[in-house]
């Protein structure tokens, strides 16, 4: 296959060829899926039960990718390489091509994806030592990080679907990792089922656009819309189905119903999901497919308004959960929204910045969690408190974390946050060439501003509840080891200086190596909202420290009463789909497919069988006895009565044998003066 | 000189030793036999070399060769039947019929 790839490489299809890095940036995918392999059929043999390789593949993928990054697009505009070899060629000049599509997008989710990949590898060995599938584990998270990556270079719609799908299957491997509890398997079975009730529109938006385009190829789909080629309707109905995949693999509301759940997987796996893999697939997709959808406004404005609305309930939802992992598992949610409204919008650059950020503080947040999980031996809030002084390096890291996500300067989280609401304001008040509605962008940059206050407040709920105060859980914890701590550090560094590859006004900075949707606007900071933003973080920190220390007997948040029990119900939305969607089938049509399942099918299987059974009662009968078994005994019988009849010609008497051979010779000799 | 003559000794011989080696039982006579048969052929190489007036004596150098090989062979010959007789006490043929089915 890598034999295949590199003669890909010869055959260049559409744009001039890049550097040595970019030109074998095939492998990047290649060597996780490698290591998948290599791990699965002799992890168990080796020293480390195969976490070397799986190390060894992501970070050398890392440094490629990096090497990508930096070498071609750093400082903005690097070259689009576009390589493809043909797959499934359909006759014609149409064919399915497997290849690659390297632009500062591609570049920018490489880096994303591979460092927060390496960073939870290297932490696993720590946080899933002893593990009975231990190998297994390594495995499954190198196949997680080559689909990701495969669905990152697809440069047509089908490989970008393989990837999707694969993210989809390993996102349940690894939830469920943990499947002796029916919980967890559980969780898993949802989270498959849900993001797939999102991929049928997908599925269907990827042929609409196929039937309209005639192609897969998304630089030539972007052509054939930026060309006008294609009618208003049609893109709309594409943007809004293909919109439908993003909604289920970006959490995003109705669909985000899996993300909590899936917490049931190890701590880790959660930071994968979360930060890098699986949920910001939904993201890449819009910003890849971008001028699919600034081709629609109605299209935009359904991104926007989703967006916006899941950014307030998730975080309204985040306030109230014991379970840290919960919290940021809806923090993500809310932060998934933030970047959807972005590319509602029509600002893909400030989305994909925030996606940027966002990977390196919520990977730190869940790694962070996985660390307090470990050493207490519990998720809940509630059997946590006082950790600061027994858990320095992660209260630290924590800590850092939370204020990039909160959004104080100059963390990263601040410059990304800001870059949204800044865009969003921009669009709204019509100072900037609006894609969809000014209205809808005004809607956005309020809920933006309200949800940033929220988020400055639940975590600062949650810091205050874990590290504040007197400890309330059991045993005694401890700091967790070097290899857990070290990718916390590092991944707090990212979260520091992870900001300034956008800081505004720089003209070759963020925006400018990712040029999502071919936008080159470079955002210029305006005094009054920065003002407003940080307004917001503050007070949101402020209050949660106010009702947070001493640590509270009661929830404060219960004095909200009705309000609280809907946030603690999930808006009903679980017991809606339970009610309305699960238990019908589970109930009306399973069963009915039980009886059709018993009685019809079963019948038919029983009925081949017993058919199949007598045809071949009678073959053995007749061909395979007689015929077959004949020839075969036959053979035998008659070589073994030619051997006993020949065998008196070798009567061990030498003379006779000299007789033979004489007479032979005479014999050959008379007919050679004959005939010869 | 005829060579059809020289030719017919030849064959004589060779059928002699024929006859010997298939008719006696004497494992010592077969040998002998086996002799005759390498000196008719000797007679016909011989023969042959005089005939074609060959300037490197071909005939008569294959004839030496065949003397030196003849009596390596019998030299083994004799002490093949020597150990067959300190075995069996005997050196008649057709009890010494071991190699069969």
């Amino acid at each position: 296959m890598v034999g295949a790839f590199a003669a890909a490489a010869e055959e260049t299809a559409r744009a001039a060829s890049g550097t040595f890095a970019t030109d074998n940036a095939w492998l990047i995918p290649m060597l996780p899926f490698a290591a998948f392999v290599i791990i699965l059929f002799f992890g168990k043999r080796l020293p480390r039960k195969g976490t070397e390789i799986g190390i060894l593949a992501t970070g050398a993928a890392f440094v490629l990718a990096l090497i990508i990054l930096v070498g071609d697009f750093v400082g903005g505009g690097g070259p689009l390489v576009e390589k493809q070899l043909s797959w499934f060629p359909f006759g014609g000049s149409f064919s399915l091509g497997l290849g690659m599509r390297i632009d500062g997008l591609t570049a920018v989710m490489f880096v994303v994806v591979t460092l927060v990949s390496l960073m939870v590898q290297i932490y696993s060995t720590a946080y899933m030592h002893g593990d009975k599938r231990y190998t297994w584990y390594y495995a499954a998270l190198n196949l997680f990080t080559g689909s990701m990556l495969n669905l990152v270079i697809a440069n047509n719609l089908i490989q970008l679907l393989i990837g999707w799908e694969l993210v989809g299957i390993c996102s349940y491997l690894l939830i469920g990792h943990w499947w002796e509890e029916k919980e967890n398997s559980n969780a898993a079975i949802k989270a498959f089922v849900t993001t797939k009730t999102g991929d049928i529109p997908f599925v269907i938006g990827i042929f609409v656009l196929f039937a309209a385009a005639k192609t897969f190829n998304i630089g030539a789909i972007t052509e054939l819309v930026e060309g006008g080629h294609l009618s208003h309707l049609t893109l709309t109905a594409a943007a809004i189905l293909l919109f439908g995949g993003a909604i289920g693999k970006s959490a995003q509301f109705p669909l985000h119903v899996w993300l909590p759940d899936a917490m049931a997987g190890p701590t880790p796996v959660s930071a994968l999901i979360h930060a890098a893999t699986m949920v910001t697939a939904g993201v890449f997709l819009v910003a890849r497919l971008f001028p699919v959808f600034e081709a629609s406004p109605e299209a935009l404005n359904e991104v926007a308004l989703i967006g916006a609305f899941t950014m307030l309930g998730a975080a309204l939802l985040a306030m109230v959960q014991d379970d840290i992992k919960r919290v940021l598992a809806y923090s993500t949610v809310s932060q998934l929204a933030y970047m959807m409204a972005a590319l509602g919008v029509g600002a893909g650059n400030a989305a994909i910045f925030h996606l940027f950020t966002h990977a390196f503080f919520k990977a730190l947040l869940f790694l962070g969690a996985g660390s307090l999980i470990h050493a207490v031996h519990s998720n809940n809030m509630s059997e946590m408190g006082g950790l600061k002084r027994v858990m320095p390096t992660t209260y630290k890291t924590f800590i850092i974390g939370s204020l990039a996500l909160a959004g104080i300067p100059p963390l990263a989280g601040f410059w990304s946050k800001d870059e949204i609401l800044t865009e969003a304001y921009r669009f709204g008040t019509g100072t900037g060439t609006a894609h969809g509605s000014a209205s809808v962008a005004l809607i956005v940059y309020f809920v933006g501003i309200v949800t940033a206050f929220l988020t400055a407040f639940y975590m600062s709920r949650a810091v205050h509840l874990t590290f504040e105060g007197d400890y309330r859980g059991h045993g005694h914890p401890h700091e967790s080891p070097p290899a857990m701590t070290v990718p916390l550090v590092i991944l707090a560094a990212l979260s520091v200086v992870a900001g300034f590859a956008g800081i505004p006004g720089w003209q070759s900075g963020f925006g400018a190596w990712v040029g999502v949707g071919g936008e080159t606007h470079v955002p210029s900071a305006s005094i009054p909202l920065i003002l407003i933003s940080i307004g917001v973080a503050v007070g949101g920190i402020l209050i949660g420290r106010r009702l947070y220390i001493p640590a509270p007997e009661r929830e404060p948040l219960e004095r909200l009463g009705f309000f609280y029990k809907l946030l603690q119900r999930k808006y009903y939305l679980d017991d809606f789909y339970g009610a309305a969607i699960v238990r019908p089938i589970r109930d009306v049509v399973s069963s009915a497919m039980y009886w059709i399942n018993q009685n019809v099918i079963d019948g038919l299987v029983n009925g081949a069988a017993a058919a199949s059974r007598g045809t071949a009662k009678g073959l053995y009968n007749i061909v395979d006895q007689k015929v077959i078994d004949g020839a075969v005994n036959g053979a035998g019988i008659g070589t073994r009565r030619t051997g006993g009849f020949l065998k008196y010609l070798q009567g061990g008497d030498v003379q006779r044998y000299a007789a033979y051979l004489f007479a032979g010779v005479a014999l050959f000799a008379f007919l050679f003066t004959r005939f010869g | 000189m005829n060579l059809a003559w020289v030719l017919t000794l030849g064959a004589l011989l060779f059928s002699i030793g024929i006859y010997g080696v298939i008719a006696r039982r004497n494992a010592v006579l077969v040998l002998m036999s086996i002799e005759l048969m390498l000196n008719a052929v000797n007679i016909n190489l011989i023969a042959f070399g005089s005939w074609f007036q060959d300037k490197l004596a071909v005939g008569q150098i294959f004839a030496l060769f065949i003397i030196a090989i003849a009596a390596a062979e019998v030299g083994i010959g004799l002490a093949i039947v020597l150990m067959i007789f300190r075995n069996r006490e005997t050196i008649n043929l057709d009890e010494v019929d071991l190699l069969k089915w």
